[in-house]
C-alpha cells in the first residue's frame, strides 16, 4: 500500500483544531490554533485515525495524499544551491550577557 | 559585438529623453529574429537567471512550457513590481518598452502561446501608459492577442499564482501551490516572466549566449538593473555587471560609505548586511550573495544611514509585510502580525520580557506554512536583521536604548505596528 502524507490546505484551514484533537500524534497547534503537521508518511497504525481527522475537518482542508513528486524533485535538487532558503529557523543569536 | 560592456538594457538615447519609440528601437538594434526551439537552447547556454527575485534559470522555465505534451499555452509579462524598494521594472517599461515586448513576442513564438498578458502594476501609471502605447505602436504586427492588465496594488499581487489568479478571476491573491508551467491561466501551461528577464531575452536573441556571458560572472552572467535608495539618496536605477562589488556601486553613485550603517539587499524578502570592512567587497549577484547567506532578489539596494536604526527599519518592514498578507492562511495572518508587533515593541524600547525568545519561536513556527512564500520571505528578512543588528536588538531589549537614535529621539519614534 502506498505511503500517505497528511496535507493541509492553508487557505481553507480556519483553525478549528479538530485534527489536533483526533490525531495528536501527528498534528499539534501553533500559538494561533492552526495545525502543524509532523513531516513524513502517516504510520500504518495511525491511518484510521488520520482518516477520521480528514473526515472531521469542517472546512475540508485536510487530506491524505501520496507524497508529492514535486517535493521529491525539489529535494533532489536541493543539494545544488538552486532555491535560496531563508535562514528562518536559524535565529541562533543570543543577547550577550552583561552588555 | 565589440564596445563597452555597459550599458545593455539602458543603452540607446539618454535616459532623460524618455521612451524609445519602436522606430528608434529597430533602427538601433534591428528587428528580433523569430523565436523557436533554438532560443530555448540559446537561453540555456546563456545562463540567464530570472530577474524577478527568485533567480530561476530562464531557459529551464521556457523549456518546461515549450515541451508540454499538447494544447495551448499562455505568456504573462510580469511588471507588477510591488516591491517598495524597486523601481527598475517600471524604469525599463517606461524607457525601453520595446525590449520588453520583443521578449514577450519571442516567448510567445518559442513556446507557441496563443495569448500574451502584459501585467503592469496599476500604481505605475507612466509604465502602464507607455506599455499601452507601445503595444498599439506595433499595430498589426501582433500575431497573437495581447491584453494589457492593470495589476492591483499590493505586495503579493506579483506573486506567480496571484498573477494567474487575477488574470483568470480578478482576484490577485495567491492560490494553493501548483505548477503554472503545467496548469496556469485557464488551465493552460503558462510562462510568467519578469519584464527585465524578457528584455535580456530580446538582446540574447540578437547577439547570442556568448555575447551575454561576456558580462558578469561565470555563475551569474550578464548585467542586471539595480535600484538604489535610502539614506537620503534619491531613488535611482542603474545597470551593473553581475558580480560588481557593492562598494563600487556605492562609490559610483557618490554614496559616502562612512555615513552608512547597513544595506537591505534584495528587497523586503531579502537580507540585511551591516556595513563593515568586508561589505564593500560583497559581489552583487545571486550566486555570490547566496554563498554568503545574503540575497540579490530583485536587485534592491536600500541603504540605512548611520543615524538610522536597523531594528526600527526592520520593524517598519515587518509591519508593512504583515499588512500585505493576503489574509488567507492563519499562520501568515496571525504570525506576521505577532512578529511585527513584537519587533515594533523592541524598536521603541518597550519590549516585554521574553520578546526576543518569542520572535525566535514564532519565526520558526510560521516558516513554510503559507500557501505562498510570503511568510517565509518576511521571516527570512527578520532573521537576517538579527544576524546584522544582533547587538542593537540586545541594547533595545535590555536597556530600552538605541545607539543610532539614543534617548528622547527613540521615545519619540512612531511606534509603528505596536501603536
Amino acid at each position: 500500500m502506498a505511503r500517505l502524507e497528511l496535507r493541509v490546505d492553508r487557505i481553507r484551514c480556519d483553525g478549528a483544531g479538530l485534527c489536533a484533537e483526533l490525531l495528536p500524534e501527528i498534528v499539534s497547534l501553533d500559538d494561533w490554533g492552526y495545525p502543524i503537521v509532523a513531516p513524513g508518511a502517516v504510520p500504518d497504525v495511525l491511518l484510521d485515525h488520520a482518516r477520521r481527522a480528514v473526515e472531521a475537518c469542517p472546512v475540508l482542508a485536510l487530506r491524505l495524499a501520496e507524497p508529492r513528486r514535486a517535493s521529491t524533485a525539489r529535494r533532489a535538487t536541493a543539494s545544488t544551491p538552486a532555491t535560496p532558503r531563508p535562514a528562518a529557523v536559524d535565529i541562533r543569536w543570543q543577547p550577550p550577557r552583561g552588555a | 559585438m565589440n564596445g563597452p560592456i555597459l550599458p545593455r538594457l539602458l543603452a540607446g538615447p539618454p535616459l532623460g529623453a524618455g521612451t524609445e519609440s519602436l522606430a528608434d528601437h529597430v533602427a538601433r538594434i534591428g528587428r528580433a529574429p523569430v523565436g523557436g526551439p533554438w532560443l530555448v537552447d540559446e537561453l540555456d547556454a546563456s545562463g540567464l537567471l530570472g530577474r524577478g527575485g527568485a533567480g530561476f534559470p530562464v531557459g529551464r522555465k521556457w523549456r518546461s512550457v515549450a515541451e508540454r505534451p499538447a494544447g495551448p499555452a499562455v505568456v504573462v509579462v510580469n511588471g507588477a513590481e510591488g516591491e517598495p524598494g524597486s523601481a527598475k521594472d517600471r524604469a525599463l517599461m517606461t524607457l525601453r518598452p520595446h525590449l520588453v515586448l520583443d521578449g514577450a513576442v519571442l516567448a510567445a513564438e518559442t513556446i507557441g502561446a496563443e495569448v500574451v498578458h502584459v501585467y503592469v502594476g496599476a500604481e505605475h501609471v507612466a509604465a502602464l501608459r507607455t506599455m499601452h502605447a507601445a503595444i498599439l505602436e506595433r499595430g498589426a504586427g501582433w500575431r497573437v492577442p495581447v491584453f494589457l492588465v492593470a495589476a492591483p496594488r499590493g505586495y503579493v499581487a506579483g506573486e506567480q499564482s496571484a498573477v494567474i489568479h487575477y488574470i483568470e478571476a480578478g482576484d490577485a491573491r495567491p492560490t494553493t501551490p501548483y505548477r503554472p508551467w503545467e496548469r496556469g491561466v485557464d488551465g493552460a501551461p503558462t510562462l510568467v516572466q519578469n519584464v527585465e528577464s524578457l528584455a535580456h531575452v530580446a538582446l540574447i536573441s540578437r547577439h547570442g549566449a556568448g555575447w551575454f556571458a561576456e558580462a558578469g560572472r561565470a555563475h551569474s552572467p550578464g548585467t542586471a538593473l539595480v535600484t538604489l535608495s535610502g539614506a537620503g539618496l534619491r531613488l535611482g536605477v542603474r545597470e551593473i555587471e553581475l558580480g560588481t562589488p557593492l562598494g563600487e556601486v556605492l562609490d559610483s553613485a557618490g554614496v559616502d560609505r562612512d555615513a552608512l550603517r547597513g544595506v537591505l539587499l534584495g528587497g523586503y524578502f531579502g537580507t540585511w548586511a551591516r556595513l563593515d570592512d568586508g561589505t564593500a567587497a560583497l559581489p552583487l549577484d545571486p550566486v555570490g550573495l547566496r554563498e554568503r547567506g545574503l540575497a540579490f532578489g530583485a536587485g534592491v539596494l536600500t541603504l540605512l544611514g548611520r543615524d538610522e536604526c536597523g531594528v526600527d527599519a526592520t520593524a517598519r518592514i515587518m509591519a508593512f509585510l504583515a499588512g500585505e498578507s493576503a489574509a488567507q492562511c492563519g499562520p501568515c495572518v496571525f504570525g506576521l502580525r505577532a512578529l511585527a508587533d513584537a519587533t515594533a515593541r523592541l524598536a521603541v524600547g518597550r519590549a516585554e520580557p521574553g520578546d526576543l525568545g518569542r520572535i525566535e519561536r514564532w519565526a520558526a513556527m510560521v516558516q513554510g506554512r503559507g500557501a505562498c512564500a510570503h511568510p517565509d520571505g518576511a521571516v527570512g528578512l527578520l532573521a537576517s536583521s538579527f544576524v546584522a543588528f544582533g547587538d542593537e536588538y540586545a541594547r533595545h531589549a535590555e536597556r530600552g536604548d538605541c545607539s543610532a537614535t539614543p534617548g528622547p529621539a527613540m521615545a519619540a519614534r512612531p511606534a509603528g505596528a505596536a501603536a
